[in-house]
């Protein structure tokens, strides 16, 4: 399988949790800190370089994101 | 190594959107700068923004924008195209602008048959305004002018500007298409690319209608707005390509 991760912008997020819909792992939640908007971004839960980590850098957060807030890597 | 893919596309600016939490404007936004991109057309395109939410496009496009008077945006881009064939002029429209005060330049710029491409992003009230009724908005649909919900008989019916589009004889391409999930996003970006595609093959006149969530004036959250764009919307407005006669015109 392959593997991924992405990188969340925490001050273009604007915490709509649309990515959290799209993602098919569960790797994204809403964070409890506040970003400079006043919003609760979200954040991506796993480590970029952890081996166990699900995220394949399929990109449909990125996709589904109406910030473009996320940038995906893959590899 | 780690291998980027998927980042900003380069006609967009790094500007913070001033949009709401889970508009659709600025997916499709994004979605017109990747075409804009992937087709290479960047120095050669002007945009028309239009009287709306959508009014400070040109703080996020990275492309040549002309502002428009209210519903007039076809009308000016229409000017744009003739005066400089070979420019690619795209206007940018939601509901409350094309549909209800820019309705006869629409008509008559399709009938005309004029090489436009129009991004139609259909959310079903006046966004800006406070949410206001629209003449798309849906029976039954609460709005601030329609508190108890849309009722025909007082309010009229929805209004399918795609499908009257369709019936005018110098539209070439009309397709109506959603964002609420990454699928129908990835339709959309084919749809809009198709629609610039037609406008440089010289054809005619394009439409891409993008039902687009409104979370802040529809009192829902961005993902129960996309639900109801997918359950409830598409009962009004159906999701398919209305008019395709790009092959037979050769």
């Amino acid at each position: 399988m392959k593997k991924g991760f992405i990188r969340i912008n925490t001050e273009l997020c604007k915490g709509c949790g649309l990515c959290i819909a799209a993602c098919p792992k569960g790797s994204i939640k809403i964070s409890h800190k506040l970003n400079v908007q006043g919003y609760h971004p979200a954040q991506y839960t796993e480590r970029e370089k952890s081996k166990s980590r699900k995220c394949t850098g399929c990109a449909l957060c990125a996709i589904t994101c109406p910030d473009v807030a996320i940038e995906v890597f893959r590899g | 190594m780690a291998k980027q893919v998927f980042k900003r596309p380069k006609s967009l600016k790094e500007n913070v959107f001033h949009y709401c939490p889970g508009c659709g404007h600025s997916i499709i936004h994004r979605l017109v700068a990747e075409v804009i991109d992937e087709l290479g057309i960047r120095e050669r395109t002007v945009g028309v923004p239009p009287a709306g939410c959508a009014v400070l496009a040109y703080n996020y496009l990275d492309v040549d924008m002309g502002e428009a008077p209210h519903g007039r945006a076809v009308a000016v881009a229409t000017g744009i195209k003739r005066a400089r064939p070979d420019l690619v002029v795209f206007t940018y429209q939601g509901d409350g602008d094309i549909a209800a005060i820019g309705t006869a330049e629409t008509v008559h710029a399709a009938n005309r048959g004029e090489r436009l491409t129009v991004i139609f992003v259909n959310n079903g009230v006046y966004g800006m305004t406070g949410g206001q009724m629209a003449p798309t908005t849906i029976l039954g649909q609460t709005t601030t002018t329609t508190p108890g919900g849309r009722i025909a008989l007082r309010d009229g019916y929805p209004l399918d500007l795609s499908q009257m589009l369709a019936v005018a004889a110098g539209s070439v391409y009309i397709e109506r298409t959603s964002v609420t999930s990454p699928k129908n996003i990835m339709k959309t970006k084919k749809a809009i690319k198709k629609a610039f595609q037609v406008q440089m093959d010289d054809l005619g006149f394009a439409l891409v209608e993008v039902l687009s969530p409104c979370p802040t004036n529809w009192k829902l959250s961005p993902v129960d707005a996309c639900k109801w764009v997918d359950e409830e919307v598409v009962k009004s407005y159906p999701l398919k390509v209305i008019k395709d006669t790009t092959q037979s015109d050769g």
